[in-house]
């Protein structure tokens, strides 16, 4: 069973600045797919490119989905990564 | 074969080394189509994998030499290089397609290219256009079996060659290795020049030919102070100039005896000869040269080398490290000078047609109050830790420098209310706008110091910009004009009992000193470097004459005449 998450971005340069490259870093690490969504487009949340790609600003209500063996661990990651860079809530 | 040339001496001393070519080889190659889809992926494979190996090390050497903040941009090249989607989208190209693996990457690469350099509005996205277009050309690099520069790697003594160099080329440089800098562009006041002065790696710049004329390996003669390059020398010419490098070094030394001397004329008159800094960082080179005070300690970097607006504790901390070290040696820090040339990557200023006429320094501060606000809080605490001065940037406006003031005293009274301890700090303009030099006499009687900024105040005058090639040559700091604007300001300030320094290259250098000594100039401060030589060429010098030299160069006619005089009367 696929895990859903969503979050509203706080952080005032959004997730294109350097606290992208650490929910990429984080999202790496799990054999899992992960898909950042955000209105209504899908990137794979291990591609740096992808993600700066969608330009999610401050405000931004996004979707991420993790799929996968390790699905519950990698979600519990992404979660811990948003959190300590104080990007979303 | 010998091959002599001439470029501008940009930093003092000699350099003979084999040339390391900073300069990118041919990446170009054919589209071809091909059967074996699965070799040409593996090909991707491997160039990607040798580009990781590449960039890891650079990031090694990067955060040895420079720092962890400094490497971070090659942990962004290593997410580029391991992003999924874009290898994917490559062999996808591949097997679609039927083309070689070269038109793979340069197709997907070149469509991300695009896509962040369209994000106009956002600088931060299209810095990360550059770095796709440097790991990309990594990737080409090893598709083709051809090598690429890499800078932090150098290790042997080498003079670097190349084109132009940026500021981030040049905070790359391993100073043990680079003995020299060669250069096709540039002037002496080109960033790279201020940096190899600082650094003091002897440079030639704007040799037009350079990249041209010497090849990787070859044995290059930079002379830093004739502008001379020899490439390939003769015995005899090696010889010769090895002799020189050697009695440079040896007047070095010289000069180093001086460091802990007065600065002084030959008739006893005393002066300040200090330096320009840019951050704590440079303060070895202050205290090895000896320096009488910081003239200039220019605090947009803090702003600059930050990735947001530095916080007061921030600014203080880097602050009192400076008073501190130089003891009851006074401190003249500018307040911070952003736009013109000068970003920020995290604060975007308006696009404007003429920068450097337009919204910079202290006409920010005085619109953005509560940055200006921070900076001088930061600033009144330091106070308490040493002899700290304070000046305001392109003041063109008594109106200007009386708002300043009101905003700082305004600070300086609240700090006190609440018990924090301040220091006697001296409230003073830069004079880089002719109109303040116009109006010296009126400002005299309000600030307690001014700084003459010659660069801009040069600039400004010849309405001419020193980077543009074009109109170059109006960059002429010994110019009458210039000389009389200058005069007009230290005797304006004399003449209410106020202290006058400069704080540009024109400081440092050995034409200008004798007629700015001649015109009563209290404190001279430039590149730690020229300290040491200033001193000793001072102690040469009587005052009754550069004063009688100051008068005629006042009423010369030309730049040229007044170099003229100066070499007459010096020689």
């Amino acid at each position: 069973m696929a895990q859903s998450k969503d979050f509203h971005i706080v952080a005032e340069t959004g997730i294109h600045a350097r606290p992208a490259t650490l929910l990429v870093q984080a999202a790496s690490k799990f054999a899992s797919d992960v898909t950042l969504s955000y209105q209504g487009k899908d990137v794979n949340l291990k591609s740096i490119m992808g993600v700066m790609s969608l330009g999610v600003g401050q405000g931004a209500d996004v979707t991420i989905k993790t799929e996968g063996d390790d699905e519950e661990a990698a979600m519990a990651a992404i979660v811990e990564a948003m959190g300590t860079e104080g990007l979303a809530e | 074969m010998t091959k002599n040339f001439k470029g501008i001496a940009a930093s003092n001393g000699v350099a003979i080394a084999k040339a390391y070519l900073l300069v990118d080889p041919d990446l170009s190659f054919d589209k071809k189509t091909i059967n074996d889809v699965t070799a040409e992926q593996a090909r991707v494979d491997d160039a990607l994998k040798a580009s990781s190996e590449d960039v890891t090390l650079i990031k090694s050497k990067a955060e040895k030499n420079l720092g962890a903040s400094e490497a971070q941009v090659f942990e962004a090249h290593l997410m580029v290089l391991a992003d999924p989607e874009m290898s994917g989208a490559i062999k996808q190209k591949i097997a679609d397609d039927k083309v070689n693996a070269e038109t793979a990457v340069k197709e997907v690469t070149d469509m991300y290219i695009s896509m962040f350099e369209a994000m106009t509005d956002n600088e931060y996205m299209q810095e990360r256009a550059a770095d796709i277009r440097d790991v990309t050309k990594r990737i080409m690099s090893h598709l083709l079996h051809v090598s690429l520069p890499n800078p932090a790697l150098i290790d042997e003594e080498v003079v670097l060659v190349s084109k132009d160099l940026t500021p981030s080329d040049t905070a790359q440089l391993d100073r043990q290795f680079v003995k020299g800098i060669l250069t096709d562009l540039g002037g002496r006041t080109a960033h790279a020049s201020i940096m190899a002065r600082t650094l003091e790696i002897p440079a030639v710049v704007g040799s037009d030919v350079a990249t041209k004329e010497i090849a990787a390996g070859d044995l290059v003669i930079v002379d830093g102070l004739t502008g001379d390059v020899i490439a390939d020398p003769d015995d005899d010419t090696l010889a010769a100039y090895q002799k020189k490098a050697d009695d440079y070094l040896a007047q070095r030394a010289e000069w180093a005896k001086l460091k802990d001397e007065q600065s002084v004329s030959a008739d006893g008159k005393e002066f300040v000869v200090g330096a320009n800094i840019g951050s704590p960082k440079d303060m070895a080179a202050v205290l090895d040269n000896g320096s009488e005070g910081i003239g200039l300690y220019r605090t947009e970097f803090l702003y600059m080398e930050s990735d947001h607006l530095p916080t007061e504790d921030e600014q203080f901390e880097a602050y009192k490290a400076v008073v501190e070290k130089m003891g009851d040696k006074p401190v003249t820090v500018r307040t911070m000078d952003i736009g013109g040339d000068k970003h920020l990557s995290y604060w975007q200023l308006p696009e404007e047609e003429n920068p450097f006429l337009g919204y910079r320094a202290i006409r920010i501060s005085l619109d953005q109050t509560e940055i200006f606000r921070t900076q001088l809080r930061a600033l009144l605490r330091a106070s308490a830790f040493g002899n700290l001065w304070i000046m305001f940037p392109m003041i063109a406006t008594l109106g200007e420098f009386r708002a300043a003031k009101k905003i700082y005293v305004e600070e300086r009274t609240k700090l006190e209310e609440s018990g924090v301890k301040v220091g006697d700090i001296k409230l003073g303009i830069m004079i880089e706008i002719p109109a303040a030099a116009m109006l010296a006499d009126k400002f005299a009687k309000e600030v307690d110091f001014f700084s003459i900024g010659t660069n801009d105040l040069i600039g400004y005058t010849m309405a001419a910009d020193r980077g543009n090639d074009r109109v170059a040559y109006l960059y002429q700091p010994y110019n009458p004009s210039i000389l009389r604007l200058i005069n007009n300001v230290i005797a304006a300030a004399h003449n209410e009992g106020k202290f006058v320094a400069m704080c540009g290259e024109m400081a440092g250098d050995p034409i200008a000193v004798p007629v700015l000594m001649g015109m009563g100039l209290d404190e001279f401060s430039m590149s730690a470097p020229s300290v040491l030589q200033t001193r000793s060429l001072m102690k040469k010098l009587d005052t009754t004459k550069m004063a009688e030299l100051a008068k005629q160069a006042l009423d010369a006619e030309t730049n040229d005449e007044v170099i003229a005089l100066v070499k007459e009367v010096t020689q």
